[in-house]
């Protein structure tokens, strides 16, 4: 399609508040809103993750018929990066669709703090792949909530390991300074927490800096970063935020070899705009990175060679869109899993959350399903809903990104009591029993 | 020593970002200096200005066009989307509603925003398009006496030469020519200005146009430093403190303005920040202008407003 029409397809949608992709419900569908941003400071990531989901939904429907026969209706909403919006979309598709909503995915952790309460009371699941609360890996506390793949507190960690690899061991971070970079909202903050106990535990001096939404204006924290000198950035940013530090880093000189930026801080859209200043620039990996895998021959096939597909196909194959496409297919698979036990036939969010709690995809299904190289095997349990919290380091050479590292696992004895810590606390405020998780499995 | 080459770094990188949020709001000032509206429309009409510019310059370079010719057409292109843009806002939006309230234009230019940020991604894309047109690097200078010198960035530089020349255009244009004497009679009195002949749809469309070209300009700038995409509309909000500091119908009064809103608001994010938590920049900015309002309600340079009641 071209891109005026398509624009101007997208542009019609959000001015009318959502892309409809089949709105008449029929009674076999199984119905997954999408929350998304095309547009807004935050679309240049917002879109290409939207597009990986929705191509991968597509792709379901056209090669497999649906899941088991169950044809996936979908209906996007337009957030724009904004939790009052997303709180919108939430009420007005939470009920839509033969049985509910199968599971909600804001892409923000601001909507996922403002959701998490009520999805718990509509029982619908909400999938915070690589994003949201980091307590709620406890599912005994949340059994609503799956940060699948890893929380921000793993990323902190993996983030502080590959630090002390490069320095040449942990007894070396001692006495070194560690500042953060981050987006001055829920999402920026999430790691603090974390990155605290590091500093404890290995004797590191850590400095958080914030940068106001939507980050433009970084000048002060570069600034003072050149000032204070200190021997890593970590950047927890998201949207303009990335480019623009990259930029303000080369401004003052500050090397990008010692940028590390989070998983959401590590696509195309963050370098390209800062052209070669940008070479050198390190981030983390949700497991995955850029690159085609068995899964993209499917959708160039089944969705793009029909006219089907959300992009341009050059832009298949890059990080946020393959996100999108991994996260649909953990939703895929968590739907079909609930599908063993309660039948073929749509399913509510409360049937979907067992799913979810139970799924289990080793690497012979990962195989099977064209992920092979994306991920690891995962395994989400009653105690466990993060299921595995593994990742990579890549680094920007100017053109692509190159993976740099081996593979790290975030060291859970030591997150583990910051997440019973704060979960416990939550559930003391919200007067929530922990399910006891020993007697469900 | 060392402290005060800190200090003196902060200062300048806050004086010269500055500069830069003064290049968006003399945008605002001229159009309110010349019509009395309040153009809320002036981020998104950067953000216009330079997805066109910076598409238009990729798909000259693509088809070989040697880059400064690309460049001059590139700024042809953008100047004549700018035109047309000023051509429809005057023929449908400002036109019909001559002699109506200042807060009924207001709304009016909040609406175009909506459509100018809506069809300018719609036509030219919503991705990040980087656009070089400036060195980015930095200069360190007076290192024999401040350990590491003082960094000076040499786009703020840039920034600032260009924000130089358009406020003496400008102040020409509106002191000395035919036109720039006929765009502030009419935004003293609409109806006088037009009793006496002047044309005032075509007053209202050259101000629009050179707001558009003003906007082109600051595109230029700030293209390069963040790459042309949806995040330079949120420079209204960084030129609103600097107008109420400055005055709404002050030229000048938009270049001081932002000196003082960059100087504040850095030295308070570097100096003040850590101690109460750090991000607080952007308030501390509008801290600044409320200050002023107090003493000063029509700004440092404004006029001030008598009316016979």
């Amino acid at each position: 399609m071209p891109r005026i029409a398509r624009n101007a397809l997208i542009l019609a949608a959000v001015v009318s508040g959502a892309v409809v992709s089949a709105p008449a419900a029929a009674q076999n569908e199984q119905f997954i809103p999408i929350l998304s941003y095309r547009t807004g400071p935050y679309a240049v990531n917002g879109a290409p993750y939207a597009n990986g989901v929705a191509d991968y939904y597509n792709l379901v429907n056209e090669r497999d018929g649906g899941i088991n026969g169950v044809k996936i209706l979908v209906e996007e909403c337009e957030t724009g990066y904004a939790t009052d919006k997303g709180v919108e979309c939430y009420e007005r598709l939470k009920s839509k669709g033969p049985t509910g909503a199968a599971f909600i995915n804001p892409l923000s952790t601001g909507i996922t703090f403002a959701l998490t309460e009520k999805t718990a009371t509509d029982k619908i699941p909400i999938i915070t792949m690589g994003y949201g609360r980091a307590d709620s890996k406890n599912g005994a506390v949340f059994p609503y909530n799956f940060p699948l793949l890893g929380t921000y507190w793993s990323a902190a960690d993996i983030a502080i390991q590959h630090v002390a690899k490069e320095l040449g061991g942990f007894d070396k971070l001692k006495g070194k300074k560690i500042s953060l970079l981050y987006h001055d909202s829920p999402y920026g903050k999430e790691p603090i927490p974390m990155l605290q106990v590091l500093a404890q535990k290995y004797g590191f001096e850590f400095t958080p800096t914030p940068v106001t939404h939507p980050g433009v204006e970084q000048k002060s924290q570069w600034l003072a970063i050149r000032q204070n000198r200190p021997d890593y950035v970590l950047v927890w940013g998201w949207g303009v935020m990335n480019s623009t530090a990259v930029k303000e880093a080369a401004a003052v000189a500050y090397p990008r070899e010692k940028m590390i930026g989070v998983w959401w801080s590590g696509a195309e859209p963050d370098v390209t705009p800062a052209g070669d200043q940008a070479i050198g620039y390190k981030s983390l990996m949700l497991q995955h990175g850029a690159g085609k895998f068995p899964v993209h021959a499917d959708i160039e096939k089944y969705v793009y060679a029909k006219g089907k597909g959300s992009t341009d196909s050059g832009k298949v194959g890059e990080v946020l869109y393959n996100r999108g496409v991994v996260n649909a297919m953990l939703g895929v698979e968590a739907i079909r899993k609930a599908q063993e036990k309660f039948g073929q036939k749509p399913l509510t969010g409360e049937q979907v959350r067992w799913g979810l709690e139970n799924l289990n995809l080793s690497e012979a299904r990962i195989k099977e399903l064209g992920f092979d190289g994306m991920l690891k095997p995962i395994k989400i349990s009653c105690s466990d809903h993060e299921g595995t919290r593994d990742g990579r380091v890549q680094q920007w050479d100017g053109k692509s990104w190159k993976i740099i590292s081996d593979w790290y696992t975030a060291d859970e004895p030591l997150i583990d009591p910051l997440v019973r810590d704060v979960s416990g606390k939550y559930a003391a405020d919200k007067k929530i029993q922990p399910r006891e998780c020993s007697k469900e499995s | 020593m060392i402290a005060l080459g800190q200090f003196l770094e902060v200062l300048i990188g806050g004086l010269m970002s500055g500069v830069l949020y003064s290049l968006v709001a003399l945008g605002f000032v001229l159009i309110f200096k010349a019509s009395g509206v309040f153009n809320f429309a002036q981020g998104a009409m950067v953000l216009l200005a330079g997805l066109a510019l910076v598409r238009a310059l990729d798909l000259l370079v693509a088809n070989g066009f040697p880059l400064w010719v690309a460049i001059v057409l590139g700024i042809a292109f953008a100047a004549a989307i700018m035109a047309t843009t000023a051509w429809l806002i005057e023929r449908f939006v400002i036109g019909p509603l001559v002699n109506q309230d200042g807060l009924t234009l207001f709304m009016s230019t909040i609406g175009v925003t909506f459509v100018i940020e809506g069809a300018a991604e719609m036509i030219f894309g919503s991705d990040v398009y980087p656009l070089r047109l400036f060195p980015t690097d930095a200069w360190f200078v007076l290192e024999d006496v401040f350990p590491g010198g003082i960094l000076v960035n040499k786009l703020d530089v840039w920034g600032a030469l260009i924000a130089g020349i358009l406020v003496a255009g400008l102040a020409i244009f509106f002191q000395r020519t035919k036109t720039g004497r006929a765009l502030r009679a009419v935004a003293d009195d609409h109806l006088a200005a037009h009793s006496v002949g002047i044309p005032i749809g075509w007053i209202w469309f050259v101000v629009w146009l050179a707001a558009g070209l003003v906007a082109l300009v600051a595109a230029t700038v700030w293209g390069t430093k963040l790459g042309v995409q949806f995040s330079i509309t949120f420079l209204a909000l960084k030129a609103l403190p600097v107008l109420i500091i400055g005055g709404l119908t002050s030229i000048p009064g938009a270049i001081a303005g932002g000196l003082i809103v960059g100087a504040g608001e850095k030295i308070a994010e570097v100096y003040l920040g850590p101690s109460i938590g750090g991000g607080i920049e952007y308030w501390f900015a509008y801290v600044l202008a409320l200050a002023v309002l107090l003493v000063r309600p029509q700004g440092l340079f404004g006029e001030r407003i008598i009316e016979r009641v």
